[in-house]
């Protein structure tokens, strides 16, 4: 098997930068197994040898404070990669080394990479890596993550760790005279004992009962009850004795230590600071602009309508190309093959409805891609939403504020391409499936017999009324030429027949059927039946609404020699106008969420009334204010 | 040298802080972010309504509500 190197660190360090650099496009993204939490993994190659690299979550410590932390945590212990590469934030040293110091008390071998050593030096900080080298025992390699200077150095230290496969002693920090002498008695407690041993070192499960960590302790208590039991009495007793003479708790002194520790690093001629470190940065003079209380809002609209301006802008084109592109092949597959469900299937149910949905690609492309390059205004969007809308929530609420970074271009491109092909792979297998289920609703059941008749003798009537030669001339005759008057009404009165037949079977399938019984009701909206299906397919996909619009109407169409856009068939459509559509884009946006949407919101709040409250109430919203929007509407007019 | 609550620090204001009276998983999401006792730290802004909080410690700003800031005494001049 390959040997495995795990980069790992604090959010905003530089870490899938420098995956980027390593794995290039080979890479690999998926979850980590049972979680959201994104999982990914490359290859990198030194002198001819494969390195399998996977990017840990980013975290800020290791206990079990969140869904990364575990992860993080869980993939060192578990899967025991050969080396942890540290990316650390060099202009943000003493915090950044909290995590390596746990990697460093967990036994794992580490290596420093010291990031963005450019920022620090832009600010004044200058940190002497030799140095920190050898008061912490590790590897140490500056780096420049955007631009990869020092990625080879960092690689050849970790391949030079790699190899050794030296056991590394783990480091054992002293929290002092309180906490060590209970800390060493509770590894010596452990030790004998297989307690947890193919997964922790004594000392660091004994540590984590200290942290009351969760997780270690659910694992010791179903191990090892009694054992467990005997070092939660430790624990308390000396918590007890903590709160009692120094108001303080084991946690709290452990915590202190680790920042002491590090404190102590540091200040050995570690980190020398020019100005004393209070420089004004660009990213305070960004903010005193962004967040001012009456420019910051201005630009945020301005930001997010350009956003929008730019993407429908400059994705029109492309976007035209895929629809003539699916419109040419529903109109090969229409000549070349035989009338029937098969070809019904092919045209009106896959081309129709993944074309429509794939048909965005280039909008989400450039949706994307502008997202990331206004990064900036990303941020601070979420600056401000952060200052207004999240409050209320149980759980702690302490993050961090990134200072304002260029991204790389290639990190860019590959984002970018990663989120559009998960795009396409969404549209090639949901949404196709969808598209199918959806074309089959709308054609089963199909007319009884007797109706197609009645059609069958009306087209037969026409033809008999009409003098002969006629119906010869309009099936001789090409698309561009021009028919006599006489057979042009022939033909107006055979496509009339045809739409209406069509018509009538789309009424008489499933979906017709459930669209007409909802008619009553969303009338009031300004939906007619066919609307009506396109939001039941929608409650599928949002994105299916409108390929459904255009299935729903493209079977009762009446031109079907030419492939109309759907915007024109509604605008020429009787039932439609500006109302209507604004009334749908309002309940487009408020009715019930998508079917995989419902399940998470019922998996995560763990039950399914939470499923069903947010499809009644949100439909019922949406319908009310779609009405209202509509008959208000209806009334100025 | 007074003891401030860091809910009623000002903007602008620095100090150190002297204690973090937080226990269980509040507790260490304060300190694992590197508000521990000793730390020197700058109110840098406050949104809109006052809350939430941007704090700047060590080199690197962190926002929390007031009712995080509730649990962390400061030292002021």
């Amino acid at each position: 098997m390959e040997p495995t190197i795990a980069l790992a660190g604090n959010p905003n360090s530089g870490k899938t930068t420098l995956f980027n650099a390593l794995t290039g496009a080979r890479q690999h993204v998926g979850n980590y197994p049972g979680v959201t939490v994104e999982k990914k993994q490359g290859t990198y190659r030194q002198n001819g040898d494969r390195i399998r690299i996977v990017d840990l979550p980013g975290t800020y410590s290791l206990t079990a404070y969140s869904l990364e932390e575990v992860v993080a945590r869980d993939f060192l212990v578990d899967e025991k990669p050969g080396v942890v590469i540290n990316i650390v934030d060099a202009s943000n040293l003493e915090r950044n080394l909290y995590l390596t110091l746990q990697f460093m008390e967990m036994g794992v071998p580490v290596c420093i990479a010291l990031n963005m050593i450019d920022v620090a030096k832009k600010r004044g900080i200058a940190v002497d890596a030799e140095r920190l080298s050898a008061l912490l025992g590790i590897p140490v390699i500056p780096t420049v993550a955007r631009n990869g200077r020092g990625i080879a150095e960092v690689m050849a230290a970790a391949g030079n760790l790699l190899r050794s496969g030296e056991n590394i002693p783990p480091l054992a920090i002293s929290y002092g005279p309180e906490i060590d002498p209970v800390l060493d008695e509770m590894a010596q407690e452990i030790a004998p004992s297989s307690f947890l041993a193919g997964r922790y070192l004594p000392r660091w499960t004994a540590l984590k009962y200290l942290e009351k960590d969760e997780q270690v302790m659910a694992l010791g208590r179903t191990e090892a009850p009694a054992l467990s039991l005997s070092l939660e009495e430790r624990v308390s007793r000396l918590s007890k004795r903590l709160i009692d003479t120094l108001e303080t708790y084991p946690e709290a002194v452990i915590a202190d230590q680790r920042y002491g520790y590090i404190r102590a690093i540091v200040r050995q001629g570690v980190i020398a600071c020019r100005d004393g470190g209070h420089r004004i940065h660009v990213s305070d003079r960004i903010d005193r602009v962004v967040t001012h209380r009456f420019a910051g809002p201005i630009i945020m609209a301005s930001v997010l309508l350009g956003l929008y301006h730019f993407t429908f802008a400059y994705s029109e084109v492309p976007v035209g190309w895929l629809e003539a592109f699916f419109g040419w092949l529903g109109s090969v597959a229409d000549r070349s093959l035989v009338d029937g469900l098969v070809k019904s299937l092919i045209v009106s149910g896959i081309i129709d409805g993944v074309g429509g949905v794939l048909g965005f690609v280039p909008l989400i492309l450039f949706m994307f891609l502008v997202t990331l390059i206004s990064w900036t205004g990303a941020l601070l969007v979420a600056r401000l939403l952060r200052s207004t809308v999240i409050r209320g929530e149980p759980s702690p609420f302490v993050m961090e504020l990134p200072p304002y970074r260029l991204p790389t271009f290639r990190g860019l491109f590959l984002h970018t391409w990663e989120r559009a092909w998960q795009y396409i792979k969404k549209a090639g297998t949901v949404i196709l499936a969808i598209s199918i289920l959806l074309w089959a609703m709308m054609t089963f059941p199909g007319l009884p017999e007797s109706r197609i008749q009645a059609f069958e003798q009306a087209r037969a009537s026409a033809i008999a009324t009409a003098p002969g030669g006629l119906l010869q001339e309009i099936e001789a005759a090409d698309e561009e030429a021009q028919l006599s008057p006489r057979a042009e009404t022939l033909k107006e009165r055979l496509d009339t027949i045809e739409a209406d037949q069509a018509m009538a079977g789309l009424r008489h399938s499933v979906a017709g059927r459930i669209g007409t019984f909802l008619e009553p009701v969303s009338r009031l909206a300004g939906f007619d039946w066919r609307t009506n299906i396109a939001l039941l397919g929608g409650f599928a996909a949002k994105e299916v609404v409108v390929s459904t619009l255009a299935t729903a109407y493209s079977l009762g169409e009446v031109d079907t020699e030419e492939n109309r856009s759907l915007a024109r068939t509604l605008s020429a459509s009787p039932g439609w106008s500006p109302l209507t559509a604004w009334s749908l884009v309002v309940f487009t946006i408020f009715y019930a969420p998508c079917f995989v949407a419902v399940v998470c919101i019922a998996r995560e709040a763990g039950s399914w009334k939470w499923g069903a409250f947010s499809i009644v109430f949100n439909t019922t919203l949406a319908l009310a204010l779609s009405i209202a929007v509509f008959q208000i509407g209806s009334f100025l007019k | 040298m007074t003891k401030l609550n860091m809910r009623k620090m000002q903007k602008n204001q620095s100090g150190r802080i002297a204690a973090v009276n937080a226990v269980g998983e509040l507790g260490r999401r304060i300190r694992d972010m590197g508000l521990v006792p000793g730390a020197r730290i700058t109110i840098r802004g406050r949104a809109p309504l006052q809350d939430p909080v941007a704090v700047q410690v060590m080199g690197f700003v962190l926002t929390l509500r007031n009712r995080e800031a509730d649990y962390i005494q400061v030292e002021v001049n």
